[in-house]
């Protein structure tokens, strides 16, 4: 298993041989991956196959023990957790099964708050922030809490706040794992679609086949290792074919 | 299912021609085989002969004449009762998907069958992108998302029983073998 030399021009994300161990147990075993701008790719494998971890060393969340990882030409495993923190606030967006909206605040000010941290005037994030809760379909949400929201509502609020900014890329570990199917298939296309529009990649983690179904690429993972990758690019090497 | 409880289905808001009912069949079951026009006469012959549907007005305009059907009160009665039956689970589970992993496993070994469960798989998350396209997209009527929703669950399933299988290749192997 070799990583190519040098990557196809339009790669944004690309790792090689990534390793990475919890105490003993190894999630990674030497995974490499390339991914193009605007593609979405579905990363699937059973529990405990490496998945979320493979996701959350390209979004820079944990650092590989072995390997590194490129964001656009630029090494970000080497990063300091100040600088990944800046990064993922600036051009990636974090998607998890759980929403993770902040409780005391409202459905605008949740989606508002990545710009605000950003400097953005309240009056102009809040008001961005009410015109993606419409494209979500939840403008009614915009004064409403969490609690007193629908699972799926949530997700839907959570996901317009992963892509107020504006992303690069979006990463979203099991978006839909919590919610019924029919919610879920409906955050599912919202996403999908609003990622297309926009050109932003997208890279899902998910043990569901009909999750996967949305996306043009499917990467799956067992035991650490990339098992099959129905669009590999060439010369990117990491599937165990 | 039989085609005839479709067509008394069909016939049951009105009287319609043969190849009308052709029409209306490949409308509402839009992924369905495409019904054959002569399979409908056939069906409505049979129909008629067994008394459960009649010959009704006949349309002259220009083409041969083209005779509409009705539902006959025991038509009708026929319908309800298979309206009101529950269809039986399939009561064999042997699928070729299955077949072909054990032979593969006989008569190959190991590689052979997670080759095939791979390519099988590859081919099933295919289909399920042609669907979920059809799925996702607004135009597609609800009688298609139907459709496709009930044709994503299948391979959804069929797709974790390949999982499951690509996992116990090795065990499943060797209790063959012993």
């Amino acid at each position: 298993m070799t990583a190519s030399a040098a990557p196809a021009a339009d790669v944004v994300l690309d790792a090689r041989e990534l390793v990475r161990n919890y105490d003993r147990t190894p999630a990674l075993r030497g995974v490499s991956l390339a991914v193009r701008a605007g593609e979405v790719v579905a990363i699937t494998g059973p529990s405990g196959s490496g998945k979320s971890t493979l996701l959350h060393c390209l979004a820079g969340i944990v650092r590989p023990d072995e390997g590194e990882v490129r964001w656009q030409g630029r090494r970000i495993d080497t990063q300091s957790e100040a600088q990944r923190s800046r990064l993922r606030r600036t051009e990636f967006g974090v998607l998890f099964q759980f929403g993770q909206l902040v409780p005391e605040l409202t459905a605008a000010e949740n989606v508002a708050l990545p710009l605000l941290l950003a400097g953005t005037r309240r009056r102009t994030a809040l008001g961005t922030a009410e015109g993606w809760l419409d494209r979500f379909g939840v403008a009614e949400l915009a004064g409403k809490r969490p609690t007193e929201m629908s699972g799926g509502q949530a997700q839907r609020v959570a996901t317009a706040r992963a892509l107020v900014t504006g992303p690069a890329v979006l990463f979203a570990d099991e978006p839909t794992g919590a919610l019924d199917t029919l919610a879920g298939e409906q955050v599912l296309v919202q996403l999908t679609r609003a990622a297309r529009e926009s050109g932003t990649t997208v890279l899902v983690v998910t043990h569901d086949a009909k999750v996967a179904a949305h996306a043009d690429r499917e990467v799956v993972l067992r035991d650490g290792l990339i098992e099959s990758d129905d669009q590999a690019l060439l010369g990117a090497a990491g599937a165990r074919r | 299912m039989a085609l005839a409880h479709v067509i008394l289905g069909l016939l049951a808001g009105g009287e319609r021609h043969g190849y009308d009912l052709k029409r209306q069949h490949d409308a509402r079951f839009p992924l369905a085989r495409p019904l054959p026009a002569a399979q409908v006469y056939a069906t409505l012959d049979r129909l008629q002969r067994d008394g459960l549907v009649a010959p009704g007005a006949v349309e002259r305009s220009g083409g041969p004449d083209r005779t509409a059907y009705g539902v006959t009160p025991a038509g009708r009665a026929e319908l309800e009762r298979w309206l009101d039956d529950v269809e039986g689970p399939e009561p064999f589970v042997a699928s070729p998907l299955s077949v072909k992993v054990t032979l593969a496993l006989l008569a190959a070994g190991d590689d052979a069958a997670t080759g095939y469960l791979r390519r099988q798989r590859a081919a099933h998350l295919a289909r399920m992108r042609e669907l979920t396209r059809t799925v996702t997209d607004p135009g597609t009527s609800i009688a298609a998302v139907l459709a496709a929703g009930y044709a994503l669950d299948h391979l959804d399933a069929d797709l974790r029983w390949i999982d499951t299988a690509l996992s116990r290749v090795s065990a499943y192997s060797e209790e063959l073998r012993s």
